[in-house]
């Protein structure tokens, strides 16, 4: 109490702030020469295609510097002496240079695009298969969206530079410096004056594409806030209006909307002076070319159609110079991007297959954790000298408060982590010297929240034995009494499942996960009861199917219910990591220790009523 | 489908006059655009040809200076036509906003959020878009090619006629290329979707994946849609690679075209060489932009889609009827249902209910699913309308309060715990921004969020929502609870609100709901019994009637639903009774 009083006064703001966004993470960095050579890398096995991207590219490049000069030959055919001979001669070079030109793009288009849809393609291969193969610390530390985020836009916004970026920056530093050799060997002193401009031309450009691109961030910055807001309000829409908050709402939305309009201009005005300014110093350039090649036309040393070459020439420089100030915006995106795939890729899993593993053979369900002590983060163990032994067929309830340590056991088991010391043996094989995938195969996971993949619920029955036939996953459904509900339903099996799973209740989705479950037919179950509230006759429903859910397995259930709790064959009770009793429930209520006192919480207001 | 240009035009009407002068700014643009491609010719023709030099500095001044007075036109029109569209759009979006924050939870039950959001950002920049530029864009490719072809007819008429052919062919090629690519972009982007959606898939249920093993095969899901992506991509290459090439020959076989016979006309002596060269810089101001007339007029017909998509919700229709909306005082708390009956997609989801709860009490509902308790509760703050009779606060049919009146002098406690993305005490003043630091922190002493806030770092200054602290859902659901109180509400529905707390926290949460001064009348929705069973009143639903009424140990005498859902929840507690009088009378022994 003291501290929020404390804070009301510095942040008054803070609590009273309707809605805030955090901004994203950086858009862009500076360059690092170590990132651009790792992301180079992924160019290399393509050399075929950047070695013929390169030659349609060296196809565009002689058209662009013998197109004009031909063009100005044919003006100084028509001024000269009239030779009717000589401008068919150039007209047929020409249209024979535009149809060289014609095919080189082709070839160039087609080619970029292809090794920059290639290179991404597998980026975003090796990282979601990377990803996949990350031991769950990874995916405990951080929410699914911001992964999705790297996976999806990031490796999108390489799209561009490898497509487009690297390909045409090459052919671009060629260009300009084939156009000014050109142009300096028909006549070094209408280049020179020509020219004047270019340097000019390049600082203009780099500082209005850094400026523009400043703008513009400032711009995405807030559309995403802005959109963060619109998405959120209409998933919360409910509560705002049942608690009339529309009228604030709308003036926060107006602040950030008009917020986003100012910024938007901005940037525009940035923006769009960008073609003008170019256009002008092309016309100054134009400007100084005909004021000085007049003189020398008159002079004698140059003709008419060098003047209108160079013009054309004059013409062609603005392309490659504003690609090559993209180019640079795009390789500071690159920058941030890349360097966040890396950081994931560069992750390595901490539960792994390491050294010799043998196959684990066929299991009978011996379990036996051996003084297993274990810490999320070091230091503060969460598990701590865990010793017990499991039979095979025995069901094994874990309770005690949250956080007392039963998530770990079960975390451990299935080894999502490794024990800090000890050792989890199953069948007498220690877990860590069998291979990852024998184990889990042999192993059923029913976790709290079921997760429902997109597809038909026989497809969701079937995830756990994919060569099951429909009629082994109607009699696991059966089993477990969850074939009811699922007929009653439209479309039956073949119902198909929304994202998240929506349209069916939490207590139809658990149902599901048994038949998954016991289609699978593990020696080893591992269930964690959900807390949350079942519609009573659902829960009488996944009560029976839990008994033969169980039954014939070695099974550890996070339990909450009491009915299972009581048929378990032996009771671990947990307290701030550590097993604190041990038996059966009768034993334990008997002695009147934690076990009893635990239920005697959840179950007095009944007891007495 | 023009009409929507006209439904929308309250959007855009207050700002036309800067899209005229914008256009007229365009006109200029295009005029002066000439001007290069004139001077040019007075020079070759008069200052190379003709020999004054005198008029050498005044043309090449004209140059420079006709380009800045073009500039200054061009970003004025830009601009001006970017601010018009900017303008409207803002409007545009502040109504939608409205709009979205007055929909009927019906509208809500309906759609999708991708659904709506997609309207609100794709569609709203494609509609904003055509205002922005779009317009601009075709007149401005309108203007260009009529003064173009003017500029030329005045040259020379013979050329200006056989280079007008160019001109239809260009369009005709640059509509079928743009046919071509919207179907291949719909691919692009629907290849996408699936990507994403694969990927956000296997990410959310990574935990099920690795407990099956099954990583191989979300593998080869992956790179299934991975590929598919690719080869979409792949398709719109194949119309890049011919498209762009061909329009850019095109032109240059204009020039040679321009070369040959413009060639021979000037050695005839029927053209002038100026003439000539301003005809090779003129040919490309049609090309450019011809060769995106398809883009443009798509952008128009996309525009008009996303202006439609729009007014299905700007015009949604309130189901409520607002007319009768007068009263606004203070509430007692009493609730009246008379023979209320609800009728969903012509079921009845309610049937004849009738019921009082009086100022204070507490009334719990109790079913299965699909009995109707929510649809029961959802009727008190007006979130949809009775079929046939009538629910009364105060003895006033709710359809006669205020809206506003009657929903800030309610809690309403949804199942789904949704927290907005700011601190939790915004979250938990949501309904009184105003409220102070006291009010927030008896309102979650009392939900018994206090506790759990306490612990946390920030305490009530923690973030939380999509980007802040992850809370579990019976933290949420808590501070959802705490969020129902801070506005002191005369009548309090939760509705399945204590549902992934556990049973000792529930208890915990009535008690201190039933002790609190000032209590408001209570609506009780809970699946476990032990939540209602201390009700003044327990209405038994079934099939949307009420069924049984009466206090918990009446109805467990009754032997009815209640008492079937009271065994089936409770077996295991008969055990814990005979286990406790079995200890008692081993102590007494």
């Amino acid at each position: 109490m003291a501290r929020v009083r404390e804070v009301q006064g510095n942040a008054e703001a803070l609590l009273r702030a309707p809605f805030i966004y955090r901004d994203d993470e950086a858009l862009e960095k500076k360059l690092q020469l170590s990132l651009i050579l790792r992301l180079a890398s992924y160019m290399r096995p393509y050399p075929k295609l950047i070695g013929f991207a390169l030659l349609a590219t060296g196809g565009n490049l002689v058209v662009t510097l013998l197109a004009p000069y031909l063009v100005g030959r044919a003006v100084d055919a028509l001024v000269g002496n009239r030779q009717s001979h000589l401008l068919f001669e150039y007209a047929a070079a020409l249209v024979a240079l535009y149809l060289l030109n014609f095919a080189a793009s082709f070839c160039r288009i087609d080619l970029t695009n292809r090794l920059g849809q290639r290179v991404i393609q597998r980026l975003r291969d090796e990282l979601f298969v990377h990803v996949q193969g990350l031991s769950s610390d990874f995916f405990d530390a951080r929410p699914a969206g911001s992964i999705l985020v790297r996976i999806l836009n990031d490796v999108n916004s390489l799209q561009d530079l490898f497509t487009n970026g690297v390909i045409n920056s090459i052919t671009n530093v060629f260009t300009l410096i084939g156009i000014i050799a050109i142009m300096f060997s028909l006549n070094w002193r209408l280049a020179t004056v020509a020219l004047v401009v270019v340097p000019f031309m390049f600082v203009l450009s780099l500082r209005l594409t850094v400026q523009i691109r400043r703008a513009w961030q400032q711009v995405r910055l807030r559309l995403s806030r802005l959109n963060a807001h619109l998405a959120e309000a209409i998933q919360g829409m409910r509560v705002t209006e049942a608690y009339v908050r529309a009228d604030e709402n709308q003036t926060f939305f107006e602040q950030m909307n008009r917020d986003y309009m100012r910024t938007f201009l901005r940037a525009q005005r940035f923006s769009i002076p960008f073609g003008p300014l170019v256009d002008l110093t092309g016309a100054l350039g134009s400007a100084l070319l005909f004021w000085y090649g007049v003189h020398l036309v008159h002079t004698g040393v140059v003709t008419v159609g060098l003047l209108v070459a160079f013009a054309n020439y004059l013409g062609s420089f603005w392309t490659p110079i504003s690609q090559l100030g993209q180019l640079y915006n795009q390789v500071l995106v690159a920058m941030a991007s890349s360097e966040r795939i890396f950081q994931y890729l560069d992750t390595r899993p901490t539960v792994t297959d390491r050294g010799v593993v043998r196959e684990l053979p066929p299991v009978r369900g011996h379990v036996e954790f051996c003084h297993v002590t274990f810490a999320y983060q070091p230091a503060r163990p969460a598990i701590e000298d865990v010793s017990f032994v499991a039979r095979p067929g025995e069901t094994i309830a874990l309770v005690g408060h949250t956080g007392a340590g039963k998530s770990t056991v079960v975390n451990l088991l299935a080894r999502f982590y490794d024990p800090t010391s000890g050792e989890i043996r199953i069948d007498g094989h220690d877990l860590r010297s069998v291979s990852l995938d024998s184990l889990r195969r042999q192993m059923g996971m029913v976790l709290q929240e079921t997760f429902l993949f997109s597809g038909t619920l026989m497809d969701n029955i079937r995830y756990g034995r994919p060569n099951a036939t429909d009629e082994e996953c109607i009699a696991a459904a059966k089993a477990v009494y969850a074939d009811e509900f699922i007929r009653r339903l439209p479309d039956g099996y073949f119902t198909e499942v929304q994202e998240r799973g929506t349209r069916l209740s939490q207590g139809q989705r658990q149902l599901i996960s048994f038949a998954r479950a016991i289609l699978a037919d593990p020696r080893i179950l591992i269930l964690d009861e959900a807390t949350a509230s079942i519609d009573t006759y659902t829960e009488h429903l996944i009560q029976r199917a839990l008994k033969v859910l169980l039954q014939g397995r070695t099974s550890f259930v996070v339990a909450h219910r009491l009915s299972t709790i009581r048929e378990a064959d032996q009771i671990l009770v947990f307290d701030g990591g550590r097993i604190v009793e041990r038996g059966r429930h009768d034993d334990l209520m008997r002695r009147r220790g934690d076990y009893y006192k635990l239920v005697q919480a959840q179950y007095r207001s009944m007891m007495e009523g | 489908m023009a009409g929507v240009y006209r439904r929308l035009s309250r959007f855009y009407r207050p700002y036309l006059s800067l899209l005229w002068v914008s256009l007229g700014f365009l006109v200029l643009t295009a005029l002066l655009q000439l001007a290069y491609p004139y001077l040019l010719k007075a020079i070759v023709n008069r200052v190379i040809l003709g020999h004054r030099e005198e008029l050498l500095l005044p043309l090449a001044g004209a140059i420079l200076l006709a380009s800045l007075a073009k500039g200054i036109c061009n970003f004025t029109q830009a601009y001006l036509a970017q601010v018009f569209g900017a303008r409207t759009a803002f409007d545009l979006r502040n109504e939608l906003y409205r709009k979205l924050n007055h929909l009927p939870f019906r509208f809500y039950d309906e759609i999708h959020t991708g659904d709506l959001m997609s309207r609100l950002t794709a569609d709203l920049d494609a509609f904003r878009m055509f205002f922005a530029f779009g317009i601009n864009n075709l007149l401005n490719l309108f203007f260009t090619i009529v003064f173009s072809i003017g500029m030329m007819l005045t040259l020379d008429v013979r050329l200006a006629l056989l280079l007008s052919i160019v001109i239809p062919v260009l369009a005709a090629t640059a509509i079928r290329f743009d046919k071509k690519i919207g179907p291949v972009f719909m691919a692009i982007r629907q290849t996408l979707g699936r990507l994403n959606s694969g990927v956000q898939e296997s990410l959310m249920g990574v935990r099920t994946v690795k407990s099956f093993a099954r990583e191989a095969h979300e593998i080869d899901k992956f790179r299934d849609r991975n590929q598919a992506y690719y080869d979409a991509n792949i398709r719109a290459t194949r119309l890049w690679r011919t498209f762009f090439p061909a329009i850019e020959l095109t032109g240059n076989l204009g020039v040679v075209l321009i070369l040959l016979v413009g060639g021979w006309l000037v050695m005839s002596g029927h053209m002038n060489l100026g003439d000539l060269v301003a005809f090779l810089s003129l040919i490309w101001y049609m090309i450019w932009p011809m060769s995106q007339l398809g883009f443009f007029l798509n952008n128009w017909t996309q525009a008009t889609a996303a202006g439609a998509r729009l007014l299905e919700i700007l015009e949604q229709e309130d189901d409520l009827d607002a007319s009768l909306e007068e009263v606004d005082r203070p509430m007692d708390g009493l609730v009246e249902f008379r023979g209320v009956s609800v009728k969903l997609g012509g079921e009845y989801v309610l049937r004849d209910v009738t019921f009082t709860a009086r100022p204070g009490q507490t009334l719990a509902i109790v079913g299965l699913t699909g009995s109707g308790k929510s649809t029961l509760v959802s009727l008190i703050p007006r979130f949809r309308d009775v079929d046939e009779g009538a629910v009364l606060v105060d003895g006033v049919d709710v359809r006669h309060w205020k809206r506003e009146s009657l929903r800030r002098q309610m809690g309403f406690v949804f199942q789904e715990a949704f927290l907005f993305s700011t601190t939790l005490f915004a979250n938990i003043a949501y309904g009184r921004p105003d409220a102070d630091v006291d009010r927030v922190q008896e309102a979650s002493e009392v939900a018994d969020a206090a506790e759990f806030i306490e612990r946390l770092p920030d305490r009530y200054l923690t973030l939380v929502g999509e980007r802040g602290l992850g809370l579990s859902g019976g933290q949420r659901q808590r501070a959802s609870i705490a969020r129902a109180l801070v506005p002191e509400p005369r009548i309090l529905i939760l509705d399945d609100a204590t549902s992934a707390v556990d049973m000792e926290t529930e208890e915990v949460i009535q008690k201190r709901l039933a002790a609190r001064m000032g209590r408001a009348t209570t609506f009780l929705i809970a699946q476990r019994l032990n939540a209602v069973k201390d009700a003044d009143e327990i209405l038994v639903l079934d099939g949307g009637r009420i069924v049984e009424r009466g206090r918990h140990q009446e109805l467990l005498d009754l032997g009815g639903l209640y008492r079937q859902i009271y065994d089936m929840q409770f077996r295991d507690l008969e055990a814990l009774r005979q286990f406790a009088s079995a200890c008692k009378a081993e102590g007494e022994r």
